[in-house]
């Protein structure tokens, strides 16, 4: 069949429709593969269209966290530490790690519903590296993430927080904070390929936060709770987190809480990034 | 290089205590349609999951176009075009932007991406709607999406899983165009489908496929014949009239002849279409008026009952398809 005759409009009856099909069809030659990187990014560009095309997907990053510093701030500042001013000066590093780390479950929710939905087997039919489908979601993420850093950022600074690292010591504890989350999605992606419904996802997922996050130090002193919980914090990835970026914040030595947080990062990478894969090969 | 698009042998997959494909052997030369034909939960969509390399066979081999589906999957995947049986397309997306992201994921660039999308948009008519999100289409027009979205970059051998089921006469004929257009371009294509008309529309040979167990294999004649040509139903004017009816279909056809619920109704499985012809002008002969007649082809459900011996819907309805 010729492949020269494409004709541009003709396509709307059904009889010259498989010509042009055929036309199409022999214009269809491989390009060059692309490379890691680059269909990586172009998974990422499609997390960013589909906040476009759904922007009520941005309630999670940005209302969520407003209400949940407002609330703390307020509900604890005056029991905790006397006053509403001094807490949020305790509150403010600990309130950006919850925000962050909250919202990374939506990345195993939003898998979950790819998985569901079919598009995830095309993405897995293609040539391509096969990580980069998720890796790509996941840098998609970070800009979801980092929307609900600087959210909850301005909220703390307009309610009276004044961060001794100034500028720079809260940009360097915003981006320690995502190299954490980067590590702590992978379990949420490896949790959306063995569990079968979004809602199981979401509701382990929490399961694995509520501790994470509230048996931590990010609310209050734990010299003031009882030995077994100091116990839990002193091994908590999320309060060695909390540890080091409210170190960078407030212009106070990092110290060894650094190494703790970036080699949990490692580690969850190596074990749940390894896991995921191995499980995408041959999905639920 | 061998000349075969699909060679199977023993394949295999379980779930749990289910075997959902049960020790397939296939050969499947290259070019034209190849049907698998089978009621839902039959194994049909886990058989070409495991070809188009998407899930891992739990024993037996298989090579697609030449290649391992396990040890050389990348290859595969390059070669081949998969349309799901749910559409396999971001339904949040654009059509376009749906086309631009698979272009880009072959290695299109910027604007190649765009003149790439563009052509199939026009040459499947979806131009008008290239803006539009695809949780906004038509069942037709999904299927047309996720087709373009398939031949991007021309495949060898391209996957059809269920590609008509749940849309209506008009979209499937639509499709099926489609599918003839792809096989005249030299496109290899292998279909599933629970039609058995759609079948024989379009696969140069079938096999049947029940329980994880291909129970037989041939072109859409061949299968016929193993059930006859088909059934003959009659529909008299009278009630009164049926007895006399039925008298002269017995004698004309030699066969038997049932008299159906319907007061009114026979109907009589047939061998010899000319003779079922014949019988209906016998019975216009005798001066019995005939409301309705058919000469139905088998259905799925016939051919199953002749080949296993229980109509496709009472198979195990699991759900495995999903999976």
């Amino acid at each position: 069949m010729s492949a020269t005759e494409a004709p541009a409009s003709a396509t709307t009856t059904t009889g010259q429709q498989p010509h042009a099909i055929a036309a199409a069809l022999a214009r269809g030659e491989r390009p060059a593969r692309p490379s890691a990187l680059s269909t990586s990014m172009t998974f990422g560009w499609r997390a960013l269209l589909k906040i476009k095309h759904v922007p009520e997907q941005l309630f999670d990053v940005t209302i969520f966290p407003v209400m949940m510093t407002l609330i703390f701030t307020y509900l604890f500042g005056g029991a905790i530490a006397g006053s509403t001013q001094d807490y949020i000066a305790y509150l403010a590093p600990g309130i950006l790690v919850q925000s962050v780390l909250f919202i990374t479950m939506y990345t195993g929710a939003t898998l979950r519903e790819d998985i569901d939905r079919g598009v995830f087997d095309r993405f897995r039919s293609l040539p391509i590296w096969r990580p980069s489908a998720l890796v790509g979601m996941l840098l998609g993420d970070a800009a979801r993430y980092t929307l609900a850093a600087l959210v909850t950022g301005v909220v703390c600074l307009v309610i009276g927080w004044r961060p001794e690292g100034g500028l720079m010591g809260v940009v360097l504890g915003v981006l320690l904070l995502l190299v954490f989350a980067f590590g702590l999605t992978w379990v949420w992606t490896f949790l959306a390929l063995i569990m079968r419904s979004q809602r199981a996802v979401m509701g382990t997922a929490m399961m694995i936060l509520m501790p994470l996050v509230f048996g931590s130090n990010i609310f209050a002193d734990p010299t003031t709770m009882p030995g077994w919980l100091q116990g839990w914090i002193s091994v908590n990835p999320v309060a060695h987190v909390v540890d080091a970026v409210r170190a960078l914040m407030n212009d106070t030595p990092v110290g060894g809480s650094m190494v703790w947080v970036v080699g949990w990062s490692a580690a969850l990478v190596a074990v749940f990034g390894s896991l995921t894969m191995w499980k995408y090969r041959d999905p639920r | 290089m061998t000349d075969l698009a699909i060679e199977t042998a023993g394949l295999t997959k379980t779930y749990g205590d289910l075997r959902a494909v049960d020790g397939i052997d296939l050969a499947i030369s290259r070019g034209g349609v190849h049907g698998f034909l089978g009621p839902n939960g039959a194994g049909k969509t886990t058989a070409i999951r495991m070809l188009a390399t998407l899930i891992r066979p739990d024993a037996g081999h298989a090579r697609v176009l030449g290649h391992d589906i396990v040890h050389d999957a990348d290859e595969v995947r390059s070669l081949v075009g998969l349309t799901g049986q749910f559409a396999s397309v971001d339904e949040d997306l654009s059509g376009m932007e749906n086309l631009r992201l698979i272009a880009r994921l072959y290695g299109y660039r910027g604007t190649a991406a765009v003149r790439r999308a563009n052509e199939l948009l026009e040459a499947f008519s979806l131009a008008d709607a290239a803006g539009k999100q695809v949780k906004n289409y038509s069942g037709g027009m999904r299927r047309r999406i996720d087709i373009a979205a398939s031949i991007i970059v021309s495949p060898e051998l391209l996957f059809l899983d269920e590609p008509t089921t749940g849309l209506d006469p008009r979209a499937r004929n639509e499709v099926w165009d489609i599918i003839r257009a792809l096989v005249d371009y030299g496109t290899t294509v292998m279909l599933t489908t629970q039609y058995l008309d759609e079948a024989d529309q379009l696969a140069d040979r079938i096999s049947v496929i029940d329980t994880g167990r291909i129970i037989a294999e041939g072109s859409a004649t061949e299968l016929k014949a193993s059930v006859g040509a088909g059934s003959l139903h009659v529909r008299v004017m009278h009630r009164d009239d049926r007895d006399a009816a039925h008298e002269v279909l017995v004698r004309e056809l030699g066969v038997e002849v049932n008299r159906e619920p319907d007061p009114q109704a026979l109907s009589a499985s047939v061998e010899d279409r000319a003779r079922a012809t014949r019988a209906l002008g016998a019975l216009e002969g005798a001066g019995i008026d005939v409301a309705q007649f058919s000469l139905g082809q088998p259905s799925l459900d016939e051919v199953f009952l002749a080949l296993t011996g229980h109509p496709a819907e009472d198979t195990d309805p699991h759900e495995e398809e999903a999976a």
